[in-house]
């Protein structure tokens, strides 16, 4: 029997809910008391809605505590550590007895995932000993072909993962056809698509999975140099990153002749973005690697041809690159064994919104939406109406309820006007209103175009007015045809996927609700009750008891009245902030 | 649109204190690598807070970039900043997530506390207010970052209170104008 272990998960999400504060409380007392137990940490296991999360392995096995402050931490040590003696009512997730989120884990297929949450992420050694670097070495050792490895990512059926869906295999081959003394890989982690954190899930998690994947791809493409372009707004990533790098270079998985293959030299270099959601687009990313303004360039030529400093590049998704040591070790046909016919594998979402079980999961393609928002997800947070679901972020669109069983895959997704996208999973509930959705991911795209191409720059911010308009109440009855003309024109006139996908939050909610317009534009009411010009408070002068109450909290003085007279609201100061309708015990406020 | 980010005032500030010797060990490292003007930039902002006037003649003169191409640059990237900041920078994030959960409400309250816009910095240079995109947080949504400290599922009054508890700290009074 091993040491008892205790493992604190110290990722982005983990450290926001306090977890470093845990962590410093269980190392302290365990030097005070002289406890015997190894203290470890890691990074996010996808429990986000649990966090902060404490892992104990003993004897019997792991035991994953939640919502774990320093208190608590203190009497896990004593009763656990010390007295043997689990508790039951803090554990989020064992497979020694049931607990209430144990549906989080089922239907869950980790292979991207496959150590986030499992392993120290700073330690190479904890990498290796699950499987890391075993493709490498079995590459090494068999002397597989660059073709072959090709053959056996096309032959897995893994399309790319940021989002466009494209062939692994394929992109690869292409890269590969290319003769050229250099060639360059590139790991796109510019995961800016706001509402989706599965990169830096990954990154911050397991970052030799994305180095070992990348080095495969460099071997099979025969690239010599690669880049990971990621965030600045991820620091925890970036540093792990480094860490990584370093650890990868000291054990000679990056440098010359790595693992003893003949002329095989490759090394990894981490270009930090700056602030740009454009940079995303492969062209954009590769002119912000050169130091320039990330604005999109024309395809053809595409990057497999003329590329970084105009060499052939390739460029996969974080995720994807993740994906691969997984594949070269179990073999094309147990990945394809996962999915849909033309969809194979899993795929991470970031489940966030208006749901119970935020947090990070990976499903299998081919599950349905409806499953993993309700079983895995745990359903609408105040058990409210589920309404729609956004998938694709800004560049995506919505699915309604009424959709919800459109399975997992880039086909299905796509049918319903909708993208798969990085992986963004926005669950809106019946107070969301859809109309200010559409607005909100206009505003990102409209801030974000890069203003190359007219119609982009352009029709992204007149779309932007007509919604603003709309949302205020001011809309006129030709708005919505206005809108689909301007959406149309702006996809088919956009040189980069920034400007096609751009109208596809406001075509897909067009279509899916439209009703919601039509009642902003023609009633002058949202439906969402979220849009405030077109909200109206009331007293109903039957239940009001003259309290004073929302007189007092009124903060603009717009209600008058005697103590036991029914009260006013004087529309023409009403700020509608809503102050009186929270505080009121009567309910002798309508909102309309 | 990107361009929108360009004032037509002179945004860029010059301010006495600046020490640009402080640049010369990384304009050093990177004065002859391609692609530097992004890193060069990025250090020198991590040295001042943003990006002094005089720092972009200093790497004009002594390195390969043209001022017209950093300008542009600096004033592509969200990132880059052309004025001084405060010494507390208010992240309030407004990702999808945050969006959905009311983060518009943590920022109205915080122009109210602060008594400047999104985007500007109080008189006493002790707060500058910023929107960003994501923060990768969206579980614990709405959330803002102050420094390295993430404040998760807020509203309104709690993140009013995040900023009086600082000030107090920081000038001993929780208002920082007379009432």
């Amino acid at each position: 029997m091993g040491k008892t272990k205790v493992i604190v998960g110290l990722g982005s999400c983990g450290l926001a809910a306090g977890a470093g504060k845990v962590y410093d409380a269980i190392k302290q007392i365990k030097e005070e008391k002289g406890l015997d137990f190894e203290l470890k940490k890691t990074s996010c296991i996808g429990m986000c809605f649990r966090e902060p999360l404490v892992e104990v392995v003993d004897g019997k096995g792991s035991y994953i505590y939640g919502e774990i402050d320093v208190a608590k931490a203190a009497e896990i040590l004593e009763k656990h550590i010390q007295g043997a003696d689990p508790i039951k009512d803090y554990v989020v997730q064992t497979e020694l007895f049931d607990t209430k989120d144990k549906n989080f884990f089922e239907g869950q297929v980790k292979i991207a995932l496959r150590n986030c949450g499992y392993i120290d992420p700073e330690s190479i050694e904890e990498y290796e000993a699950r499987e890391g670097y075993d493709a490498l070495k079995r590459i090494a050792a068999e002397k597989i072909q660059s073709v072959d490895i090709i053959q056996n990512v096309l032959d897995s059926g893994i399309r790319g993962r940021g989002g466009g869906g494209f062939p692994t295999g394929l992109k690869w081959r292409f890269a590969y056809n290319n003769k050229a003394d250099v060639k360059y890989i590139i790991c796109n982690a510019d995961e800016g698509d706001p509402g989706a954190f599965m990169d830096r899930s990954v990154l911050e998690g397991d970052p030799h999975s994305v180095l070992e994947g990348m080095t495969i791809g460099a071997y099979a493409i025969q690239a010599c140099e690669g880049w990971i372009y990621c965030r600045a707004e991820y620091p925890l990533a970036i540093k792990r990153l480094n860490i990584a790098i370093d650890q990868a270079r000291a054990k000679g998985y990056l440098g010359k002749n790595i693992l003893g293959i003949e002329g095989f030299d490759f090394d990894i270099h981490i270009k930090e973005g700056a602030g740009a959601f454009v940079c995303g687009e492969e062209t954009a990313l590769m002119a912000s690697i050169e130091g320039e303004r990330g604005m999109p360039r024309k395809r053809p030529p595409f990057p497999a041809e003329s590329g970084l400093w105009k060499r052939p590049t390739n460029i996969n998704n974080v995720e994807t690159f993740a994906n691969i040591p997984w594949i070269i070790n179990h073999g094309a046909s147990e990945y394809a064994k996962y999915g849909t016919a033309k969809s194979k594998g899993t795929k991470v979402f970031a489940l966030t919104g208006k749901i119970n079980n935020g947090g990070l999961v990976e499903v299998p393609m081919g599950i349905t939406i409806k499953d993993v928002i309700f079983k895995l997800g745990g359903g609408i947070i105040g058990n409210k109406k589920f309404k729609a679901v956004q998938l694709g972020g800004p560049s995506g669109g919505c699915i309604p309820d009424y959709l919800s069983d459109t399975v997992v895959d880039y086909d299905s997704v796509n049918a319903t006007g909708a993208i798969m996208g990085s992986g963004g999973m926005v669950v809106m509930d019946e107070t969301t209103c859809m109309v200010d959705m559409a607005r909100f991911f206009l505003d990102f795209t409209k801030k974000e175009s890069c203003g190359k191409c007219t119609f982009c720059r352009i029709g992204t911010q007149r779309m932007l007015e007509i919604l603003e308009r709309i949302t205020k109440g001011e809309g006129k009855a030709t708005d919505i045809d206005t809108l689909i003309e301007l959406s149309n024109q702006i996809k088919d006139s956009s040189l980069c996927g920034l400007g096609q996908t751009a109208p596809n939050p406001v075509l897909t909610t067009i279509k899916y609700f439209r009703d919601e317009y039509e009642a902003h534009i023609r009633d002058k009411k949202c439906p969402a009750k979220s849009c405030k010009p077109l909200l109206t408070y009331e007293i109903i002068t039957d239940k009001c008891t003259g309290c004073l109450l929302c007189k007092k909290v009124c903060a603009v003085n717009a209600i008058s009245g005697e103590r036991k007279m029914p009260h006013l609201i004087d529309q023409s100061l009403c700020t509608k902030c809503g102050s009186c309708y929270t505080k009121c015990k009567f309910a002798a406020i309508s909102l309309t | 649109m990107r361009i929108a980010r360009i004032s037509e005032k002179r945004e860029t500030v010059v301010q006495d204190t600046v020490d640009l010797t402080l640049m010369e060990p990384f304009i050093e490292k990177y004065k002859s690598t391609r692609g530097n003007m992004i890193p060069l930039l990025q250090h020198t902002q991590e040295m001042y807070g943003y990006i002094p006037q005089e720092a972009f003649l200093k790497l004009e003169k002594e390195t390969s970039l043209k001022l017209s191409d950093m300008y542009g640059v600096a004033s592509f990237y969200a990132q880059f900043r052309l004025k001084p900041v405060g010494k507390h920078i208010i992240k309030v994030c407004h990702g999808t997530a945050c969006h959905v959960q009311n983060a518009t409400a943590v920022t109205e309250a915080l122009e109210e506390e602060l008594a400047v816009k999104d985007g500007e910095t109080t008189p006493d240079n002790l707060f500058t207010l910023e929107s960003v995109a994501c923060l990768g947080c969206c579980s614990l949504a709405p959330v803002m970052m102050i420094g390295d400290e993430t404040f998760a599922k807020l509203g309104g009054k709690q993140a009013k209170d995040v900023i009086r508890a600082i000030r107090e700290k920081e000038t001993g009074s929780k208002c920082d104008h007379q009432e």
